[in-house]
């Protein structure tokens, strides 16, 4: 592997390249295709919102892009670097970040403990023996996230006994953790109140410019929001991509949407 | 459950408060019972019962760690304890001079201590790519695969007979093996290893090696290196074990294959379930247990006309009644009874959250 390793070649790396760079991703789960030959690139700080119908193989796209399995063919760069081979730790390490759709969170442990842990899991102290005090600065930085995501008040409270709208903001403090230069949130506003999307939109948009992202939605009015490009995906492939008001005036995806398709 | 430290965590005037006052007054009488102890008990009391109870409950300890903060189930705890207690028979002194190196305790003890914590991280890391079932399997063949080397190795195990004559150094003129003394060593390192596991448990390494239990995949993504991590809880745990295995290897004096034999590798297990792997205590609980039916069921049981080599069936049956009463072992059972108690309508509300 002739990976950059010194934070000077990274960042050599990360100027001119791409924030994400797939080519030829496939992804077959036995006999299914669940990704055929996905191209896409990913410019840094671009906002990038992922549609299509349940089933169209959008979580497996990120599951491929942060290591969660293998794709079965095909190339990831992040900030120009091949990460194709990398487990998943080590593209977390390199300010790759995601949500997942189904909350995986620990229910055992206090909000800010979770945050905690997922501040840890990006920083040195991973493998720290010493418990925090009140003023480690990895604990700082996990109140400092559940500030963002304005879960202060329940930041004591066992994820168990948080609503379904509070795991999906802890879902992505925890994406935030460390310095992230590119997340995945896979359906965040999913089961959303309409307050809870209110908010959410405000932090989305509130991120730092340099801070891209792809959104998985299926609400057009988030996406649209939120997103300056978008992909769309059916059955595994790539369906259409361009800009927000394109996507949404395509006769195609309207025809896609509105008579059904498949989801 | 917030984790900064209790301590830390209380306000200004909270802080005048010592934390000798924190500390519950039950605690405060187990604590002053273990260390006047032998004021009142008898030396077999001191030497044979509670020696080797906190001796074999610090093995289970280090499997209590491995299984129930990290998942894993290990067997080969035992036998990480017997090849330390062989190491210092090897490295220092012994009655098989011919191989005993008689090297200081100051060199043989570290030694021990690093091949014993070596030796886990190998089998760690043989096994971390394992789950459930297979971590059993591929540890118990470890285990048995190394007992079976010992009893054939004459070279540097000393085959069949082991070593015998493994003293503890006379420290500070204080002769070890004494009732009194051996007590004290090992109360002192046994309340060492279960404070020190109580400790990680809330620190970054310990929180994540639950984390790592419940949920690897979600681990990975926060950027931890689970295989890692497992690995490095192997290596913690063998440090405990190989204490545990020194110290019984000074207890009986000798080592050889049959103290790190399938049966005592399995009754570590059975000791940790029995005292329940959710909390350090449990496997204290579990080794007091066992050491008391070992020690008195043949009495007992050749009272009752029986056979007193049929002990095994007694710990098999205590055994059983309690995984079948409560899977978290005893430590299950107390927690039962203090939430029904909560739940007594003439007691309080019962508003106990337990
Ligand atoms: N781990 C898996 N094993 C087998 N099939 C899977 C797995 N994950 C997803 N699939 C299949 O791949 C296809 C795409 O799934 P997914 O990526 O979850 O779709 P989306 O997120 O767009 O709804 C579906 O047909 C799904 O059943
Ligand atoms: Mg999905």
């Amino acid at each position: 592997m002739n990976a950059p390793t010194t934070v000077s070649e990274r960042l050599n790396a990360t100027g001119t390249a791409n924030a994400l760079e797939l080519r030829g991703v496939s992804k077959l789960f036995g006999a299914l295709a669940a990704l055929s030959d996905i191209n896409i690139t990913v410019r840094p700080g671009e906002r990038r919102a992922v549609l299509g119908s349940n089933g169209a193989g959008k979580t497996t796209l990120f599951n491929c892009i942060t290591g969660d399995f293998l794709p079965t063919s095909g190339s990831i760069r992040f900030f120009g670097e091949d990460i194709s081979e990398f487990p998943a730790h080590e593209r977390i390490r390199r300010g790759l970040r995601r949500t997942y759709q189904i909350s995986l969170l620990f229910t055992g442990l206090s909000v800010l403990d979770n945050v905690y842990l997922a501040c840890c899991g990006v920083s040195r102290g991973r493998f720290s023996l010493i418990r925090p005090r009140r003023n480690d600065a990895l604990m700082a930085s996990a109140e400092d996230l559940v500030r963002v995501v304005h879960m202060e008040d329940a930041k004591d409270t066992l994820v168990s006994e948080l609503s379904y709208g509070q795991q999906r903001q802890l879902e992505i403090a925890m994406a935030l953790s460390g310095a992230p230069r590119f997340i995945l949130f896979d359906e965040p506003a999913a089961g959303l109140s309409p307050t809870e999307r209110r908010e959410l939109v405000e932090i989305l948009t509130g991120l730092p410019s340099h801070m891209g992202f792809i959104i998985i939605e299926h609400d057009m009015d988030v996406a649209l929001r939120v997103a300056e490009s978008v992909t769309m995906m059916h059955n595994g492939r790539i369906f259409k991509e361009g800009k927000p008001a394109e996507i949404e005036e395509d006769p195609e995806v309207q025809a896609l949407y509105l008579g059904g398709g498949d989801g | 459950m917030a984790l900064i430290e209790e301590t830390e965590a209380g306000e200004a005037d909270d802080r005048k408060v010592g934390w000798a006052e924190r500390v519950p007054v039950q605690y405060w009488v187990v604590i002053i019972l273990l260390l006047i102890m032998p004021a009142f008990a008898s030396d077999f009391t001191l030497f044979q019962i509670f020696g080797w109870s906190f001796i074999l409950g610090m093995i289970a300890l280090s499997l209590m760690f491995l299984a129930g903060y990290g998942g894993m189930v290990s067997l080969v705890q035992m036998t990480i304890a017997g090849l330390a207690g062989y190491m210092i028979a090897i490295f220092g002194d012994s009655a098989i001079t011919d191989i005993s190196q008689g090297w200081p305790w100051y060199v043989s003890i570290p030694i021990a201590l690093i091949i014993a914590m070596l030796f886990g991280s190998l089998v760690g890391w043989l096994s971390v790519r394992t789950e459930g079932i297979y971590t059993i399997m591929i540890t118990l063949a470890i285990a048995s695969a190394f007992f079976y080397f010992a009893r054939q190795n004459y070279v540097v195990f000393n085959g069949f007979s082991g070593f015998n004559g493994v003293l503890p150094p006379m420290l500070f003129g204080v002769d070890w093996r004494g009732s009194q003394a051996f007590y004290y060593l090992t109360l002192f390192w046994a309340c060492l290893s279960y404070l020190v596991v109580l400790y990680l448990s809330r620190s970054p390494f310990g929180l994540a090696l639950q984390g790592v239990r419940d949920n690897p995949r979600r681990m990975a993504a926060l950027g931890f290196n689970v295989n890692a991590h497992r690995v490095a809880a192997y290596a913690f745990a063998a440090l405990i074990a190989g204490i545990g295995g020194i110290l019984l290897t000074w207890q009986s004096a000798q080592i050889s294959p049959g103290t790190a034999g399938v049966g005592p590798v399995i009754d570590i297990l059975i000791i940790a379930v029995i005292g329940g792997l959710r909390h350090p205590i449990g496997p204290f609980i579990g080794a007091f247990i066992y050491v008391v039916l070992k020690t008195f069921s043949v009495d007992f049981l050749t009272a009752l006309g029986l056979g007193g080599e049929r002990f095994q069936l007694l710990i098999g049956i205590s055994f059983l009644v309690i995984v079948f009463w409560s899977p978290d072992g005893i430590l299950g059972l107390w927690e039962k009874w203090r939430r029904s108690r909560g739940k007594d309508p003439l007691r309080d509300a019962g508003e106990s959250k337990l």
